[in-house]
């Protein structure tokens, strides 16, 4: 028995069981547990919508943000070059970020305008709308997910807007892979606290909004578009200065917003 | 082996006198890394002393059965598989310090203490022995992790648990807290504070200096 254990045939044997035996235990406990943890994503992607919404503290439980999701957030599924809402496709359901990879449901974007460097754009994305409570269907915030190259990864995020589509109601990225301490600061709740009151659009309805440099001057015109950069993460700063800009650009949600504006009966 | 190894020094002895981190150095990448908060230093020590018992285990009942060629191999397939395991479980029970932890759980695989244990005592020893080898080293590596998560939190952050101690000046309270305790190197510094209480504490385990310095040489 052991004099043959070091034999070609006995190496290849014994190589070939462990494989087996350790794929069937890593796939079966994968596949066993994968329900749990999409739920687990779900619950943590309504937690940060509602949580940038302005509604929802870390302190809620699963059922609480379950329950608050369903009665106060409307998921739309928008057509992005159109601006249009559409109806066909369910927004409960459907995955933006998966369509942002498929070729049949989106597009690449050309170098000079993919200042975000997301590569391609969705063609139908989610957006999520925060209604008043007392059942009129008004809006109180819209929360567009907005997704951007970093330092290192891409960012993935939500931006709340008040209903005069302007006003920051909160900024906060629920995915990143940036830099613990540095670039990962864009979690800091003191630094989230900064956009809430800022206004994204100038005159012309064109993104203005700028992360700057050793602090926003207080007296300075532009305040109100600018939001101080993180300490020692110039290119994370940068590249959320970057996707905002492209998001709330014509190639983002520019029709989709220029739609609403034009609403007569209010968003 | 000449000595046979009784069980309660192989699950005792790891702790303090043949501790993983402060006597073997290994281990520290993570000891650095996720002792910022005394939760996720609770959570990746039990996640390690489950690998390096399991993985232990495992290997040390098909050890006879092991060609010596693809020995670390093997290890190296079980503990990698007990990793995903554990984490596939973290993302599913304990979503939050799954997202807390991100890649250091992963990095288990290649803790030394895990393929050290595998391969200096699993290897030789008969499998209930080398369960209680690993649930041992990994007890050694969590009473560091947990006394380096407790400083840290503690005076980084001015809480226990997230739940708050001392009432930190950002919050209105009097407690400035010391914001190098929050960055990974402070850990550094912690564990050389550790090691030479432990080696003051249990002479023996003061290694002889490599060399003898020169005086110095003054010149007239």
């Amino acid at each position: 028995m052991s004099s043959n254990k070091e034999s070609t045939a006995r190496t290849l044997i014994v190589a070939f069981a462990v494989s087996l035996v350790a794929a069937i235990f890593v796939a079966g406990s994968a596949i066993y547990l994968k329900p749990v943890q999409e739920q687990n994503r779900l619950l943590d992607k309504q937690r940060s919508i509602l949580a940038i919404a302005g509604i929802g503290g870390p302190d809620l439980s699963g059922a609480q943000v379950r329950d608050l999701f369903a009665r106060r957030i409307k998921a739309q599924v928008v057509d992005l070059s159109t601006g249009e809402v559409d109806d066909q496709l369910d927004a409960a359901t459907f995955d933006a970020l998966k369509a942002a990879k498929d070729p049949k449901t989106s597009a690449v974007v050309p170098g000079n305008e993919d200042i975000a460097l997301i590569k391609r754009r969705e063609q139908y994305t989610t957006v999520y709308r925060l209604e008043k409570d007392d059942g009129s269907g008004q809006l109180e915030a819209l929360i567009l997910p907005v997704r951007g190259y970093g330092l290192w990864s891409t960012l993935y995020g939500f931006l709340a807007l008040k209903p005069d589509l302007n006003t920051v109601v909160g900024l906060g990225f629920y995915q990143h892979g940036e830099t613990p301490g540095l670039g990962g600061e864009v979690d800091n709740p003191k630094w989230k606290a900064l956009w809430p009151g800022k206004t994204l659009f100038d005159a012309e309805g064109k993104p203005n909004i700028a992360i700057v440099k050793g602090g926003v001057q207080a007296g300075d015109a532009d305040a109100g578009h600018e939001v101080d950069a993180l300490a020692g993460a110039t290119l994370t700063s940068k590249g959320v200065n970057h996707l905002l800009t492209y998001w709330l650009g014509q190639q983002g949600f520019g029709p989709y917003l220029d739609k609403l504006r034009q609403r007569p009966d209010g968003v | 082996m000449s000595k046979q190894a009784n069980a309660k020094e192989v699950l005792f002895d790891p702790v303090f006198n043949n501790n993983p981190i402060t006597l073997q150095i290994l281990g520290i990448c993570s000891a650095l890394a996720v002792t910022g908060k005394l939760n996720t230093a609770l959570v990746m020590s039990i996640a390690l002393t489950l690998v390096t018992a399991f993985s232990n285990l495992f290997i040390s009942l098909i050890r006879k059965q092991v060609p010596s060629s693809i020995r670390m191999i093997v290890q190296m397939v079980i503990i990698a598989s007990l990793v995903i395991v554990v984490d596939q479980i973290l993302r599913a029970y304990a979503f939050s310090l799954a997202k807390q932890l991100s890649v250091y759980v992963g990095l288990i695989i290649t803790n030394c203490i895990v393929m050290g244990r595998a391969e200096a005592f699993a290897m030789q020893n008969p499998p209930g022995l080398s369960f209680l080898d690993g649930i041992g080293n990994g007890l050694g590596y969590s009473a560091l992790l947990l006394s380096l998560g407790f400083v840290r939190e503690l005076f980084g952050s001015g809480k226990l648990f997230g739940h708050e101690i001392l009432p930190v000046v950002n919050d209105g309270g009097w407690y400035v807290p010391n914001g190098l305790l929050l960055l990974p190197p402070s850990a550094f510094f912690l564990i050389g504070l550790f090691i030479w209480a432990l080696r003051t504490w249990k002479k023996k385990q003061q290694e002889p200096a490599p060399f003898k310095l020169a005086p110095q040489v003054k010149e007239d």
